[in-house]
């Protein structure tokens, strides 16, 4: 399914989000690079959600261009939302469903599910409806919904922000075998730790801007701005 | 009739049952208004969600006048439905006036706009909750209608009920369109309305019984099975 051209790199430029007069947010630039693992940093209200979905095209920018590398980008990034919405089905019936709305035919969206349900542990909640799955089980349920229909670049807002230490581990773990797979993601997190632990690359985010791009050793060893450095102190006030 | 009376006369009217005119009145009341109700769903499902989510010059308008209808008088729909069917009508020529077919058209003009109403504000709602997640996995408003008709199966069964009730408790159409024929378009509600005005009261109160006990059973087993789906569906 995955095509020959790559939709990467996404290259962001001049993008400015107003509405009613109000800038909520403004990005001068900035590039998702293939293979890296790009993670969205800032305090709550940064506008890190509205840069996915941006991104993801969900909200068109007032000004600006978002630009994927390639001609026919549209189909190949998905999202997972901070509150995945699970369809009133089975887990299974879930899975099915994103497969159709990419296209796949009866039997070849049902050949393709459980393909995905065994490759991300779900096999045994296959019958089991999807809105009674515990938090951690949907939100991997809803990584695998996105990652089924193959995309190149999958947007995640906090997948792991309203999970204990142990699920949010699992979906760490889950992230990197993605990544390891060939997946390039790009994480929104307000938690520094989890940062630390997954960025290739940091974006950093405050008050709707984005501040500084780089390198996550260069932004965690090195901040460049001084809100960067008050929020690595934990000291930023918003 | 005193009033010690009157348990006894239902009865014996419950007993009745078997009588086949009274069964016959009581299976043909079924036929009219769950075959009026059960075309009002398949079209007012879609014809809602179409409104909930479609965007066009005059919607609001359209959104009013549906919702207006809800409080349509039965007579009123009646007497147009008679107008359109009567030979001298627009559809005269289908014969269809004082049959079971006329009084079906007039439950479903009753109950249609119930149902594209309530549908429209279930399906609005669920749009709200849905919409990123949906337009995110590729669906259009279009290809969205038939995933939300779904999840919302179990709000639109108590919106399906609304439009039995108005089907089932209605004489004022089905009366003006059947004409209240015994054997052929007679049926509890004007069986009732009719036995009452001649004085035989027992048998309204008979078919009263048995219409109420038909009414709850159906509730009953709707409010069930929907419970329990929901419980299974989350």
């Amino acid at each position: 399914m995955r095509a020959t051209t790559s939709i990467l790199p996404l290259s962001l430029d001049g993008v400015a989000l107003e509405i009613d007069g109000r800038l909520l947010l403004a990005v001068e630039r900035a590039e998702i690079r293939k293979g890296r693992r790009t993670v969205v940093l800032g305090p709550n209200g940064a506008g890190k959600t509205l840069f996915l979905k941006l991104c993801h095209g969900l909200i068109r920018p007032t000004a600006g261009r978002i630009a994927f590398a390639g001609d026919h980008a549209d189909r190949r990034h998905a999202m997972v939302f901070q509150k995945p919405v699970m369809l009133r089905r089975s887990v299974e019936a879930n899975l099915t469903h994103a497969l159709g709305l990419a296209g796949l035919g009866f039997f070849e969206r049902r050949r393709r599910a459980t393909e995905v349900l065994a490759t991300f542990g779900l096999a045994d909640l296959a019958r089991r409806p999807a809105r009674v799955l515990s938090g951690g089980e949907q939100q991997r349920l809803a990584i695998a919904r996105a990652a089924s229909v193959d995309p190149e670049l999958l947007f995640l807002d906090e997948p792991a922000s309203a999970l204990d230490p142990s699920a949010t581990r699992r979906i760490e773990d889950l992230l990197g075998e993605l990544h390891a797979g060939g997946l390039t993601w790009v994480m929104t997190t307000h938690d520094l730790a989890q940062a630390r632990r997954l960025a290739d690359d940091v974006l950093f985010f405050h008050g709707g801007r984005l501040l500084e791009a780089a390198p996550a050793e260069t932004f965690f060893t090195a901040p460049g701005t001084e809100e960067a450095r008050a929020f690595l102190e934990s000291r930023l006030f918003w | 009739m005193n009033g010690a009376d009157v348990p006894t006369t239902i009865l014996r009217s419950l007993a009745g049952f078997a009588d086949p005119a009274f069964l016959g009145i009581v299976l043909l009341s079924l036929k009219v208004t769950l075959s009026a109700v059960g075309l009002a769903g398949l079209v007012g499902f879609p014809l809602g969600a179409a409104l909930a989510l479609g965007r066009f010059p005059g919607r609001g308008l359209v959104i009013v006048v549906v919702n207006a209808f809800m409080g349509l008088p039965p007579v009123v729909a009646g007497l147009a439905v008679f107008l359109l069917l009567s030979r001298s009508g627009p559809f005269g020529g289908l014969g269809l006036l004082f049959t079971p077919g006329a009084m079906m058209v007039a439950q479903f003009v009753l109950v249609l706009p119930i149902i594209v109403a309530l549908t429209r504000q279930t399906i609005e709602d669920l749009w709200i909750e849905y919409r990123d997640q949906l337009t995110s996995m590729g669906a259009d408003r279009l290809r969205a209608i038939p995933t939300l008709l779904w999840d919302a199966r179990f709000s639109l069964v108590t919106t399906l009920l609304a439009g039995l009730g108005r089907a089932s408790a209605e004489v004022g159409a089905i009366l003006i369109v059947g004409g209240n024929i015994a054997g052929f378009t007679r049926t509890m509600t004007t069986a009732i309305a009719l036995e009452t005005s001649k004085g035989d009261l027992p048998l309204a109160l008979g078919l009263g019984a048995v219409l109420m006990t038909l009414t709850f059973t159906i509730n009953g087993l709707a409010f069930s099975v929907s419970r329990l789906g929901a419980r299974y569906a989350g």
